[in-house]
């Protein structure tokens, strides 16, 4: 028996969300928390509805119900919560309602990253360019919004270099050092989806939530990925990720959520979640009253 | 065997091809209806012209079949995407002679035609030309790297001409002041037209800017109290050589430096001022490429949603790179008041937008030298057009040339867009490196998610 | 009230003309996801068909029989007309198909630009007004302080336009084409795997468009009885402002905005200001796109992300 721990802050809480596209629902009152330092997956089958969790949390849907919560310096507070949706703010003293935010701000603000199913690299930009893009707001700070840049003021040649430094040390991280001047639309898909996942990191994220950072990953670029995903926690960022594949979910996070057909069926330590029969019947697709008697001979 | 069999194929094809250009052509082309003298409408007919559409359409299909057209049009693309350490710096050559030639030209023409035959050398290929650049590399900043759609462009030109025009008629502000002011004016028109737009999809976006245009143009028409309509506003105050006027008298220009008098003088001195805007553009715009806000207009054209994931503020980017360009715009405008001394509002219509936009799209997107070529080859071919009136002794009298011109831009457009959408110069030059510097080839650049 | 209804009247027949113009702008947009810009220059050069052959069979045959060559010349200039927009589309939009999304309308804005132009060259700058067809009218109410009128033309019009319409319905629900393209429109690469020759269900879908433009065309040179090769651009906008009004990529909806767009354009001239017709137009576009993108029927769009 591993001793109990004290529970780490949640960073974010999602509360009764629900997403309907017209009658149809995607995502149904689904609550679940992220906690500080940890790595939670999201998983179930396809069309369980994770990718809408996804868009709903980082801002690209509006969910048609619930609260999410984001807590990017210190942790939640339920009082506090509670106060800041009754004052009909989208945030302030280091608590954001994400679902009031539109997009760019959840990102800006919350500091939340994410990563996409489909990757969605600056092609024609090099790696260099697309981790520089990435730290657009700093940059744009030193620049004094371009004037200081016109001119080509010191301190902003300064904060470039600081830019090009950080970009280097991310290229450096996931080996592609050597292509950092070649277009990231030629290189191969998972060099891609490495330098998707280092660009939303040079966004300087506290939560990076990546959407099925493994799909179309050999073993070797698999077992990689799992290596540098737990530097990016180990180094201080949580992460959300939704995954497919087992192995990793199982290898490398801390905490899963289990989906399916938008609801949540399962939540806890992935031990737990492996020996929970309900997931196991979403997964094989048994059907409810199997469950129920395989429930009843293991005596759950 | 093979040969002959797929000669007589290609033979067929171009002959269906033939037919169907003939049906086309059948009564639009074959008959023309033009009233008589009691205005009743009467039809010539002119089969020759369905035949030679026919004809035309049969032998150009002919040729594309049987000619390698592939293969020479791989060896072409080639070349032109992909420039080599050499084909760089050829590329940097041509730059630098081209900025040389345009330099010296008021003084090569002055030299090779004298005072009175340079004249219209200066002004219409010379001024005019470059005014359409200055436009092109404007609304470049937009289209080309921000990557949004803008039809409308000519209503910043419009409100730039009108500032000046209205400015100098009624208060008598000096073209000094106006010049800023008109940029000013038009990047705040840009940032009022482009704030609710500016979330809209691509082609949507596309439509409200014409749109708004359109209104810009149809309120010039109709407000006459200020703007005095279609009529359009007369006798604007002439450009002055720093306050020093271009006439003849004791106080003029030519007194001053005690040279004699030439309208010459003005038309030269148009030339530097334009060239110096456009050049300032080009400055301005390839310095902001380099700067943070300049990398946010390229990432949005890549990819609008990534951007947003990033915390980029897509609507404040878009707005800057619209009020930017419209800025641009009001420039242009202010210049092309006082040169022409004359504004109304069918300087600025639809037409006129359009052309600005083949300008952009021809020359390649993104790319200074593209848009300035092709700025050079469109408005510089429809000058050519006028000389053209020798033509009149094959075609007849009625033969005119330059209404060719607009038939032939959107040919242009169209054929470019099949053949190489992004442009003649697509290719695209990082803006930071941490080795080398290598050009990105066309086919990864994104256009805007539209 | 006697403007009111004889605006309301104008208005009709004017909308009916803009409803067929937009139903190709909404099927194409539909079934391709373009704004095919140059549909109101094809529009334009279907009055110009049709104003020729109407003359044609007057000068070279001695045909002079309105009713017979108004049919006659009805369905030739849906003919001609269609098969231009065949070759356009095959010629100028069927191979962007697969580019950005920009490419296809940048290719119609030259697409636009080169048929106006044509018309321009082959048939010269001048107005050419057609003789009075139909010009006879009902006077509907008469004592008042002005007659409403009701004119042949009007209800020809209407009645056209009906019918066409009926007809048009009838191959859009009823028939496999109207099957494959809805098909495309939904999945264009699935329809392609369960067999649906899409290129051909794009261009019969640019053929129809095309002919009901060509309708609206002829309709438009008997209403107005002045053609021009300019006439392409500012009613090609409006029947797009009637599409998007109505909810772009839905059929009754291009026909719904049609008839608000020429009501409205009737009655803003009547009763606020015939100098800013075009620019109410213009806004109800702007508006529209800006505050409504899905119009009246339209279907809401979800940004894939």
């Amino acid at each position: 028996m591993a001793p109990p721990q004290a529970p780490s802050p949640t960073l974010l809480r999602v509360e009764r969300m629900s997403m309907r596209f017209g009658g149809l629902t995607a995502v149904d009152d689904l609550s679940f928390d992220v906690r500080r330092g940890d790595i939670t997956a999201l998983i179930g089958p396809n069309g369980a509805g994770k990718t809408t969790v996804f868009n709903c949390i980082t801002g690209f849907y509006k969910p048609t119900s619930g609260r999410i919560s984001m807590a990017p310096d210190g942790a939640i507070d339920s009082a506090a919560l509670d106060a800041l949706t009754r004052s009909g703010a989208r945030g302030g003293e280091g608590l954001h309602l994400l679902e009031r935010m539109p997009d760019h701000e959840i990102a800006r603000d919350a500091r939340v990253a994410r990563t996409f199913q489909n990757i969605r690299l600056f092609a024609g930009m090099t790696a260099l360019e697309n981790l520089i893009v990435a730290q657009h707001r700093p940059l744009m700070r030193a620049s004094a919004f371009s004037l200081a840049g016109l001119i080509g003021a010191p301190s902003y040649r300064a904060a470039e270099q600081a830019a090009r430094d950080k970009a280097r040390d991310w290229l450096d991280r996931i080996g592609l050092t050597a292509r950092a001047d070649d277009p990231a639309g030629a290189l191969p898909y998972g060099d891609q989806r490495r330098l998707e996942i280092a660009r939303a990191m040079c966004a300087d994220p506290v939560l990076l939530c990546l959407d099925e950072p493994a799909a179309g990953l050999n073993p070797r670029e698999s077992a990689e990925l799992n290596a540098l995903l737990r530097s990016i926690r180990d180094d201080g960022t949580s992460l959300l990720l939704i995954e497919h594949d087992m192995s990793v979910v199982m290898e490398i996070s801390d905490h899963v959520v289990v989906l399916d057909y938008g609801r949540k069926i399962a939540d806890g330590a992935p031990a737990e979640i492996r020996a929970d029969p309900s997931v196991i019947a979403a997964y094989l697709g048994v059907p409810d009253e199997e469950v129920a008697a395989v429930e009843q001979e293991i005596g759950a | 065997m093979a040969e002959t069999s797929s000669v007589r194929a290609a033979l067929a094809d171009a002959a269906r091809y033939g037919l169907i250009a003939g049906a086309l052509a059948f009564p639009i082309l074959a008959l023309r209806v033009e009233p008589d003298f009691s205005n009743k409408l009467v039809l010539e007919t002119r089969w020759s012209w369905m035949l030679g559409a026919a004809i035309a359409a049969f032998v150009i299909r002919l040729v594309l079949a049987l000619a390698p057209a592939r293969a020479a049009r791989r060896t072409l693309a080639t070349a032109v995407d992909a420039p080599s350490a050499g084909g760089k710096t050829a590329t940097r050559a041509i730059a630098a002679f081209g900025l040389g030639l345009i330099v010296a030209w008021p003084l090569i023409v002055l030299f090779t035609f004298g005072p009175a035959g340079a004249l219209k050398w200066i002004d219409n290929y010379g001024v005019q030309i470059l005014i359409y650049v200055m436009l092109g590399w404007g609304l470049n900043i937009v289209v080309g790297l921000a990557g949004l759609l803008d039809l409308g462009y000519v209503a910043f030109y419009a409100v730039g001409a009108y500032a000046y025009a209205l400015l100098a008629t009624n208060y008598g502000v000096s073209f000094w002041l106006c010049l800023p002011l008109a940029g000013i004016l038009a990047a705040f028109w840009g940032i009022l037209l482009g704030f609710p737009v500016l979330r809209l999809r691509g082609d949507y976006l596309a439509i409200v800017t014409l749109a708004f245009g359109e209104i810009i143009r149809i309120v010039l028409v109709n407000f006459s109290a200020l703007t005095n309509g279609d009529a359009g506003i007369a006798s604007i105050p002439r450009v002055t050589f720093f306050g020093l006027p271009f006439i003849a008298g004791p106080k003029g220009f030519a007194a001053y430096f005690d040279i004699p008098f030439s309208p010459i003088h003005r038309v030269v001195f148009l030339y530097y001022l334009i060239l110096a805007l456009a050049l300032v553009t080009s400055l301005v715009t390839l310095r902001l490429r380099r700067l943070p806000i300049g990398r946010a207009w390229e990432a949005l054209r890549e990819d609008e949603i990534a951007c947003r994931s990033l915390g980029l503020d897509t609507t404040k980017i878009k707005l800057t790179a619209f009020a930017l360009g419209a800025m641009f715009g009001g420039f242009a405008g202010a210049f092309f008041a006082v040169r022409q001394g004359f504004v109304s509002p069918s300087s600025f219509n639809f037409v006129e937008s359009a052309t600005i936009l083949a300008i952009v799209v021809l020359g390649g997107r993104g790319s200074q030298i593209g848009v300035a070529a092709a700025a050079i080859a469109i408005v510089g071919g429809s000058e050519l057009l006028r000389e053209l009136d020798f033509l009149k002794q094959i075609f007849g009298d009625g033969f005119d040339p330059t209404q060719y011109r607009m038939l032939l831009v959107g040919l242009a457009m169209v054929v470019m867009m099949n053949w190489r959408p992004r442009g003649f110069v697509s290719s695209r030059t990082p803006t930071i490196f941490l080795g080398e510097r290598k050009t990105i080839a066309a086919d990864l650049v994104q256009e805007g998610r539209g | 009230m006697e403007v009111f209804l004889q605006q309301l009247i104008n208005g009709l027949t004017l909308g009916s003309i803009y409803g067929l113009i937009a139903i190709g702008y909404t099927m194409v947009f539909g079934i391709i996801g373009m704004v095919n810009f140059a549909h109101g220059d094809v529009f334009m050069l279907s009055a110009f068909i049709a104003l020729i052959l109407f003359i044609a069979l007057q000068q070279f045959f001695g045909f002079d029989a309105l009713a017979p060559s108004f049919v006659i010349v009805l369905f030739a200039s849906m003919a001609l007309t269609g098969l231009w927009n065949f070759v356009i589309e095959r010629l100028a939009y069927r191979r962007l198909r697969g580019s950005f999304r920009l490419a296809p309308l940048i290719s119609a804005i030259g697409m636009s630009i080169f048929l106006s132009n044509f018309v321009y060259v082959a048939q010269g700058p001048r107005n050419k007004s057609a003789p009075p067809m139909f010009s006879e009218v009902i006077k509907l109410t008469s004592g008042g302080a002005y007659d409403v009128t009701l004119s042949y033309k009007q209800i020809l019009i209407v009645v056209v336009t009906a019918v066409l319409l009926a007809a048009f319905w009838f191959v859009v629900q009823k028939t496999p084409l109207g099957r494959a393209q809805r098909a495309c429109e939904q999945d264009a690469k699935m329809a392609a795997l369960l067999g649906v020759d899409v290129n051909r269900t794009i261009a019969a879908t640019f053929v129809i468009g095309a002919a009901l433009a060509a309708v609206a065309g002829v309709l438009y040179m008997l209403y107005y009885g002045v053609v021009n090769a300019a006439d392409g651009f500012v009613p090609g906008v409006k029947a797009f402002t009637a599409a998007v009004l109505g909810g772009i990529g839905s059929i009754p909806g291009a026909v719904l905005g049609g008839l608000l767009i020429g009501l409205i354009e009737t009655f803003w001239s009547a009763y606020f200001s015939a100098d800013y017709k075009d620019v109410a137009a213009f806004s109800i576009l702007a508006v529209t796109l800006i505050f409504m993108p899905t119009g009246l029927l339209g279907r809401p769009e979800v940004e894939k992300v």
